[in-house]
């Protein structure tokens, strides 16, 4: 009896050992599930004020990208520049395996981003930066080319017969939302910027109602974001201008504007894809050594939405994936 | 501190001498005399330089946008002349128009039960600041700047855990919307101009506000509170219950607003407020109501409003570069607030 229960117990031993040394700590499929999603956490770190629309879709982009990879993405947010360059050296200081970064403010964030690059941690810029993020030795960009998004909507205003266009800036000192309007300017000439205040709906309608109402003569209103591009069609309905409304970014109502006419075209920059490729683009790097662009930015737009294709487009703007 | 003394100390005044005061003076002791006369530069100002601020569509747009920062800073003037002050209007108002989109979208309700529902919220969260400033006495900057970033944060939490996203769902297409809208948000066709129904509410509020303030019981406890606490409750005023009550109107104006956004633009963007307290808090004090409290009135807030809202359009009327915009504001917001202080020092000089 006692040795039937000693030959289970060394039988029982033996095929823990045996089962403990058959995982190679090598290769194989084991390995492999690990190598390609399990063990990578990647940290990315943007300049959204709390509470957008537009960052929700890239952020969306992002988790949709680390679940089919099975990434731990740890997103975190904060429009001071300065601020969120620590959150970069939390991410280095928390050893993640790479970082994905908006560089809206590069001077501050950029020397923090090239210290993860420096201790070995790949990083990609996306959004915003498209200029400076090779000065950092960051490899990979994806996102919009913001003056030449603006340019492209300047042309299409110019074809369009533009005379006067209003360039609507919803947050002060912005790089991005300014190189919108120089861009639009070098092709339409005749833009002219007016700042409002993006924090208050009511206020930007109020303002841009009495720039249609000072000025008979614009014939396109540009405005940069979805929620200004309502509150410009309100504007426009009560001063009794004719002007066009073009916008910038697209949400569920600015595609039921587009369709039904309200909203001439929308220029989106798919930050559903710039979350989306961020994440997939370190992962490959990490997984595989691919770098996405050949060191020059890979342009997730201009895209345009307008009357021609908005019924497709619309289901996924319900989505919140465009 | 406008009157510091205990009431035994003040010597009795004399009748005659109140007789003996012009009319001139008694205009100039008033606390909204300081605006009128700003108000009055402004509008000459803007009238001379930007020709399109003369027409009627522009002081339409002027009117609107002084009556979305009137309502709420009607409520923060009255509380500042209680003595206190709201750092959590602005998100408030967020609050406010968030929670009635999203219980109305998401349990499917009429669009009024979720406006309803919305004000008790708004009128709990008014209740909190109060009740939390009476039993902890700590000053209302600390309570008020908590409620912000709570409500800050649960704005944002809570939209996103309730619709996925950070802006609700449109409504426009539920039961009541366009009933709402038009008694929100709707246009009021006067004849000879179009105003935005805020407008309207705006100016009864106001009113409405005056006579509480100055014909009534409750009006003379709110002078009270704000000039003396202490004294104030020596004299049998419910302290508690009127600052309380106060933070509770702040929340009604904010609600108020709240509701306005909602139906203007059919949906709401959770970020949305932030900053806007500190401009009601502006258009109070260039209204005439006094940082340490105790002084000040409805009318004037209406007319700090006036202000703000005819300096945001006059700049715009009168094409000026747009990179300048936050500065033209601020030397004009000082030079009115300036304006007044001259006038209401003067006025007390006199007296």
């Amino acid at each position: 009896m006692r040795s039937i229960r000693k030959t289970f117990a060394v039988t029982v031993a033996a095929a823990s050992v045996l089962a403990l040394a058959a995982c190679s700590s090598q290769g194989g499929a084991q390995a492999q599930n690990q190598a390609t999603g399990q063990s990578y956490v990647i940290a990315m770190i943007t300049h959204e004020s709390p509470g957008d629309s537009f960052w929700d879709k890239v952020r969306a982009g992002a988790e949709q990208a680390a679940t089919e990879l099975n990434v731990d993405l740890r997103y975190s947010n904060n429009p001071d520049g300065g601020q969120q360059a620590t959150l970069v050296q939390n991410a280095i200081d928390s050893q993640v395996d790479g970082v994905a970064v908006t560089l809206s403010q590069s001077a501050q964030v950029g020397p923090a981003v090239q210290r993860a690059v420096e201790a070995g941690i790949p990083a990609v810029a996306f959004n915003s930066g498209i200029e400076d993020y090779p000065d950092y030795g960051i490899g990979m960009y994806f996102g919009s080319d913001e003056t030449l998004a603006g340019r492209s909507a300047g042309e299409r205003i110019t074809e369009g017969g533009g005379g006067k266009t209003l360039c609507v800036i919803h947050e002060q000192g912005s790089v991005s939302l300014e190189a919108r309007c120089a861009g639009v300017l070098a092709t339409s000439p005749g833009t002219e910027n007016l700042q409002v205040n993006g924090a208050d709906l009511p206020a930007v309608q109020q303002t841009i109602g009495a720039k249609l109402q000072q000025d008979p003569s614009i014939t396109h209103v540009v405005t940069l974001g979805a929620p200004v591009a309502l509150a410009a069609t309100q504007a426009k309905a009560e001063s009794g201008s004719q002007a066009e409304v073009i916008t910038f970014d697209l949400n569920a109502d600015v595609a039921a504007a587009v369709q039904d006419g309200r909203i001439a075209f929308s220029v989106d920059q798919q930050p559903y894809v710039q979350g989306y490729m961020s994440v997939q683009s370190l992962w490959l790097n990490l997984s595989n050594g691919n770098d996405l662009g050949g060191g020059k930015p890979v342009l997730t737009g201009p895209s345009f939405v307008d009357s021609s294709n908005i019924a497709e487009i619309a289901e996924y703007t319900a989505n919140n994936t465009r | 501190m406008s009157v510091a003394t205990p009431p035994a100390t003040t010597p009795p005044k004399p009748g005659p001498e109140r007789v003996q005061r012009s009319l001139g003076a008694r205009a100039l002791a008033r606390p909204e005399i300081g605006a009128t006369a700003a108000a009055i530069a402004i509008f000459v100002f803007f009238f001379v330089l930007a020709p399109p601020f003369r027409s009627v569509e522009a002081l339409s747009t002027v009117l609107y946008s002084a009556s979305t920062i009137g309502i709420v800073a009607l409520g923060v003037a009255l509380l500042m002349i209680g003595g206190e002050f709201d750092l959590s209007s602005g998100v408030a108002v967020t609050a406010a128009a968030l929670s009635s989109a999203m219980i109305s979208f998401q349990l499917s309700l009429n669009v009024w039960v979720g406006a309803a529902v919305s004000l008790v919220i708004a009128l709990a969260i008014g209740f909190v600041n109060g009740w939390l400033l009476v039993r902890t006495k700590l000053p209302s900057f600390l309570i008020t700047l908590s409620t912000f970033f709570v409500l800050q944060g649960v704005n944002l939490g809570v939209t996103k855990l309730v619709t996925g996203t950070v802006a609700t769902s449109n409504i426009s297409t539920m039961d009541g919307f366009t009933s709402a809208k038009a008694f929100f948000a709707g246009d009021v066709p006067l004849g000879f101009m179009t105003v935005k129904m805020s407008v309207i509410w705006w100016l009864v509020f106001v009113a409405i506000a005056s006579w509480l303030l100055l014909r009534t019981r409750t009006g003379n406890w709110i002078f009270a509170v704000g000039g003396n606490q202490d004294s104030a409750r020596a004299v049998g005023v419910p302290v508690a219950r009127v600052k309380i009550g106060l933070f509770m109107g702040v929340a009604l104006m904010a609600w108020f607003l709240g509701q306005h956004l909602l139906f203007n633009f059919a949906t709401v963007q959770a970020g949305l407020g932030v900053g806007n307290e500190l401009i009601y808090i502006v258009a109070a004090v260039v209204g005439g109501a006094l940082l340490t409290g105790g002084f000040g009135s409805a009318a004037g807030s209406a007319l700090g409003a006036f202000i703000f809202g005819m300096t945001t359009q006059g700049i715009v009327y009168a094409g000026w570069d747009p990179n300048w915009f936050k500065a033209f504001l601020g030397v004009m917001l000082l030079l009115a607030v300036l304006v007044n202080l001259y006038v209401k020092t003067s006025a007390t000089r006199r007296k």
